[in-house]
């Protein structure tokens, strides 16, 4: 009898009994589901966090100072006061592998215009800043290096300011005057929304030029961070040694000594990210895999029982003219059918729970297709391995004893 | 068409062995109506299974329309009960859930035939036990006369050397089990060979030969004297009512 006919008999089987089929698929359905749904979700999670950090620039190293220590006491991280403006100068004679440099200072304070106020955070800087951290504009321009020589009090506002101050983003607010401490300052340009990432809401800045930062709000010359961007990916380490080497003669650092600063390399963060993300995928899928083992457990088992219940079925083929191989096989497609349409049906929803959980965690979640040919392969293969024995259990029934079977 | 010499059946149990049939010498020929008979623990039953290939005699020989049966292997024996022999059973032994048609088709499916005639065939055959309106009805749809009418089509559906039934109108009431035995007599009357094992004498008399057994050996083989119509017995009980 061929295959075709073979398939035919066994889905007419199935169908004859169908809640039997249906709660026997469940265990797989479920296994299959959640291997697909959480891979997905995993997978979304790790685009999620590399998008963000990508989000803060290309080829990034932020330095900031170490902790102060004050008669062994620490301070916070970034607490001490040890980069200023001539590190940029050494960094960058001295670096080939270094393409961009901007330094940064911040400070909170009170922004007014007009009858509408806001607290902010002031961010001084230059003009590097925007390209190293793609800062675009969605109105004006950014801060120039003119600017920076001439200390002028220009300011470009993110929109949730704009937002605060005039109860729109969309106002138009280029050509005002703000006040930031009391101290006027002309606006020149909006930012593009660029959101938030993590605990930064990244509209909710006001960027001024750093000369002026220093001199008219903050009152000292050092700087929170210096961002620097590298030439290119590979080139990120070569980068790091070089800024450091600079840093280190700019400090007049001994060789005893050490840093007085921090390198974050972005490309670490990354590296670091991924890993953890892809392990933590790895150790769902690895859980949901478990939960399809259970599943083909589940099928063996009622496979089993629906052999010993079929006792007298088995022998009213076999006395019919069905061979040991015919009832073999006909068990065992069964038990192929049940897993791969579970394995279908499961695929189906994983998916779809994957595309839901994205909307709840508002992420998006991307479905691999390798997991969908690995659970699909998966199920087949638990079906055959599962059904194998409970079939072979079947076809060596002796005829006899199972019509005379109660 | 049947030739048995010397069938002998031994069962070991533990240390006990026990005889079911002693060197039983049996022909059937072409055409024959035939009900094999006898207290239980005759080994009737035992003659039944070994007559339908779904046992192996310990010793003797076994001709079944010209094919040595003794000596098939098991596979060899499902081919043999899927084309020669048709089975009829006592309780029916249809297939729960599947319908009439399904069932009737099931023997052609393992013997390859294809489906346009394996339909045609089925319906032919339901057609000829008087169950043409029900080819779609499940057994638990039908009378017990009814299913057994199934069974008997399922057995013809192959068209087998032998029918063998075993008290085949065993869980019928009076009426249904006529109404069967007279199916019965209309496929021998269509030239089948039929073999039925029965404990009942008033089934005995609707066939043409009864064989007597008693532990393990045949002890009489006579031709039924007078035997009745089945047919006709019907007609008077829808006269009567």
């Amino acid at each position: 009898m061929n295959l075709f006919e073979l398939i035919r008999i066994s889905i007419r089987a199935l169908k004859a009994n169908k809640l039997r089929s249906i709660l026997t698929m469940l265990g797989i359905i479920i296994g299959v589901a959640a291997v697909i749904a959480m891979v997905g979700i995993g997978n979304g999670a790790t685009a999620n966090i590399t998008n963000q950090i990508k989000g803060l620039g290309s080829n990034l190293l932020i330095v900031t100072p170490s902790q102060t220590n004050s008669g062994g006491v620490k301070g916070a991280a970034g607490s001490s006061n040890t980069l200023v403006m001539n590190d940029l100068q050494k960094i960058q004679t001295n670096s080939p592998a270094v393409k961009m440099v901007a330094p940064f200072v911040s400070t909170n304070t009170q922004v007014v215009y007009g009858s509408g106020n806001t607290s902010t955070s002031i961010a001084g800087t230059t003009d590097a800043y925007a390209q190293i951290r793609n800062v675009t504009l969605a109105r004006g321009r950014f801060i120039t290096s003119d600017d920076v020589n001439s200390y002028t009090r220009v300011a470009v506002v993110g929109p949730s300011v704009v937002q605060n101050l005039m109860g729109d983003a969309n106002a138009e607010i280029i050509g005002k005057t703000i006040k930031l401490k009391n101290i006027p300052f002309l606006v020149v340009g909006v930012t593009a929304s660029q959101g938030t990432s993590g605990m930064t809401n990244n509209d909710d800045v006001v960027y001024i030029p750093i000369t002026t930062a220093q001199d008219r709000l903050i009152g000292n010359k050092y700087l929170r961070q210096i961002f620097i961007e590298a030439t290119s990916a590979d080139m990120m380490t070569t980068a790091q040694d070089q800024v450091t080497n600079a840093l280190r003669s700019s400090h007049n650092l001994q060789t005893s000594k050490a840093n007085d600063f921090t390198i974050t390399n972005q490309a670490d963060i990354l590296a670091t990210m991924e890993n953890v993300t892809k392990t933590l995928t790895m150790l769902l899928g690895g859980i949901a895999a478990i939960s399809l083992l259970v599943g083909g457990i589940g099928i063996m088992n009622i496979m089993l029982v629906s052999v010993t219940e079929r006792t007298r079925e088995i022998g009213i083929r076999k006395a019919i003219g069905a061979k040991g191989k015919d009832i073999l096989a006909q068990f065992l497609i069964e038990a192929v059918v049940l897993s791969i349409l579970g394995g279908g049906i499961g695929i189906l929803i994983g998916w779809g729970g994957s595309i839901l959980a994205g909307k709840a965690l508002s992420m998006a979640t991307s479905v691999s297709m390798t997991s969908v040919f690995l659970a699909f392969g998966f199920s087949a293969g638990i079906g055959i391995l599962f059904g194998v024995f409970p079939a072979k259990k079947a076809a060596s029934m002796d005829p006899i004893d199972a019509l005379r079977y109660e | 068409m049947i030739s048995l010499k010397g069938i002998t059946k031994i069962y070991a149990t533990g240390d006990i062995q026990v005889a079911a049939l002693r060197g039983v010498d049996l022909q059937v020929d072409e055409g024959e109506f035939v009900a094999i008979t006898g207290p239980s623990g005759s080994g009737k039953s035992t003659m039944m299974n070994i007559l339908g290939c779904l046992d192996r005699p310990t010793a003797g020989e076994y001709f079944l329309d010209g094919a040595d049966v003794a000596r098939a292997t098991g596979n060899e024996l499902a081919i043999i009960r899927n084309q020669k022999i048709g089975f009829v059973f006592q309780g029916f032994n249809l297939l729960p859930r599947t319908t009439a048609l399904e069932n009737v088709e099931l023997p052609m499916l393992y013997a390859g035939v294809p489906a346009k005639e394996r339909r045609d065939r089925a319906i032919h055959s339901l057609e000829s036990v008087g169950l043409g309106d029900r080819v779609h009805h499940r057994p638990k749809e039908l009378s017990g006369g009814q299913q057994q009418r199934v069974a008997i089509a399922r057995a013809l559906v192959t068209q087998p050397a032998i029918i063998l039934a075993d008290e085949p109108t065993g869980n019928l009431d009076t009426r249904s089990s006529i109404e069967v035995m007279a199916i019965f007599q209309k496929v021998h009357q269509e030239g089948n060979t039929i073999l039925i094992i029965t404990h009942e004498p008033e089934i005995v008399q609707y066939t043409r030969r009864v064989i007597y057994f008693r532990d393990g050996s045949v002890k009489e083989d006579d031709k039924v004297e007078n035997p009745r119509d089945a047919a006709l017995d019907i007609q008077k009980m829808n006269v009567a009512i």
